[in-house]
């Protein structure tokens, strides 16, 4: 089962920003195919990294809001949030291993 | 690292539809038969609106749906479809080993379908400004661009069909293009010559990408003039072109010298039981329909050799 959290604005504000830790947020849409490759690797990683970090999957149709605010133009975009601060992100699709190394840097 | 002791007849790597179409084959004809797929099955199509070429279908079909049926297909007939990133491949005749990021397979016959990746534009600001108006993919991301404007660089069928679907999101799209026609289909090169929205910008090569935190514009340059010329744009997406993904094969040397793998007409490479299909291939026509025939042409092949093997 996977623990990803699924975002409004509220679940956003309370999750990602106000959140003491690593966040790890997935931009995507419906319609997008690559978002739809990315997702089994986001989901093996909020499985296997559950004690350490968060994911919250943004879909970007649904919280225009929270795109906006962070200027999303292309899905998928991941970011990594850290005490509520954007630390890193990538843009595209990004393979599992390299997406941990972003992670643990910020552990 | 857990080492499979069964040996399979077919392993096939990328779920394209290319791989997919080798797996209806193999799984059907009782051959066991393995995909290897590092994402999701579906291949380059996942970023393809439309596909209105691929015979069958009297309606545009999605590129998405068309891939999912695929997929639901093979797995159907029993298709073993594994979510594994191949890392290496050693070619033994009869006995190949494929290493993945999780396991180690041996197979009489190997099916490479690792497809291709977009080619970038190799320009200042490209990498800066991606996912900053910078994209690779007008179904993801074209939405973000209502009523702005917006550059497609190349003039073949990609660029040329993207830039049609850009024009239900943008108020002007530009086509950059080298050269003064166009190579995408006749079809398509008439609904762009038809349409209001879209300028064609000829004989012109982009130079930079520019912008502080967005995409503001472009410097295009004229290769006939050699004049230079700033656009103002809100995006560019790029298609100029693919590059086929193999590096796991690097160490073999079966590639042509734009890294496609040389095959010969049953798709086989110079290693006896070992296959190269749809985009990865030299000489590919580059399409759905074609990778669908070269991936049956392999299986076919490889189901020979498995008599000798």
């Amino acid at each position: 089962m996977s623990k990803m959290i699924e975002a409004t604005n509220e679940i956003f504000e309370q999750e990602v920003m106000k959140n003491e830790g690593v966040v790890l947020v997935d931009f995507s849409a419906e319609w997008c195919g690559p978002c739809k490759k990315l997702l089994p690797t986001l989901e093996e990683i909020s499985d296997e990294m559950a004690d350490k970090i968060k994911v919250v999957h943004v879909d970007v149709d649904k919280c225009s809001d929270v795109a906006g605010k962070f200027g999303i133009l292309s899905v998928p975009t991941l970011i990594i949030f850290k005490n509520g601060e954007r630390v890193d992100e990538s843009i595209g699709l990004v393979a599992k291993e390299s997406l941990i190394e972003k992670i643990d840097a910020q552990l | 690292m857990t080492t499979s002791n069964d040996k399979y007849d077919v392993v096939i790597v990328g779920g394209g539809p290319g791989g997919l179409s080798a797996g209806i084959y193999g799984a059907r004809g009782r051959y066991k038969t393995l995909l290897l797929e590092k994402d999701v099955p579906g291949g380059q199509l996942l970023l393809t609106n439309e596909v209105e070429n691929y015979p069958g279908f009297e309606e545009m079909v999605a590129g998405p749906d068309l891939m999912k049926a695929m997929e639901n297909q093979a797995v159907k007939q029993g298709l073993e479809i594994r979510r594994e990133e191949v890392k290496e491949i050693v070619f033994n005749e009869g006995a190949n080993i494929i290493k993945t990021n999780k396991a180690e397979y041996c197979s009489k016959t190997v099916i490479v379908a690792t497809g291709s990746i977009p080619r970038k534009l190799g320009v200042p600001g490209e990498d800066a400004l991606r996912g900053k108006g910078v994209s690779y993919c007008a179904t993801c991301d074209g939405a973000f661009f209502r009523n702005k404007v917006l550059a497609v660089v190349g003039g073949g069928d990609s660029a040329v069909e993207e830039a049609l679907y850009l024009t239900r999101f943008a108020s002007k799209v530009y086509i950059i293009h080298r050269r003064d026609e166009l190579r995408a289909a006749k079809t398509s090169q008439q609904r762009v010559f038809k349409n209001e929205k879209i300028e064609m910008v000829w004989d012109s090569v982009v130079e930079e990408i520019v912008g502080d935190k967005l995409v503001s514009n472009a410097i295009v340059k004229n290769v006939r003039s050699g004049q230079t010329n700033s656009l103002d744009i809100n995006g560019v997406f790029i298609y100029v072109g693919t590059i086929p993904v193999t590096d796991f094969l690097k160490s073999y040397d079966i590639f042509d010298k734009d890294g496609h793998i040389v095959t010969d007409i049953f798709m086989e490479t110079k290693y006896k039981g070992v296959f190269g299909v749809g985009d990865v291939r030299a000489d590919s026509a580059r399409q759905v329909a074609s990778a669908v025939g070269d991936g049956v042409t392999a299986l076919l092949k490889a189901a020979n050799r498995l008599i000798e093997l």
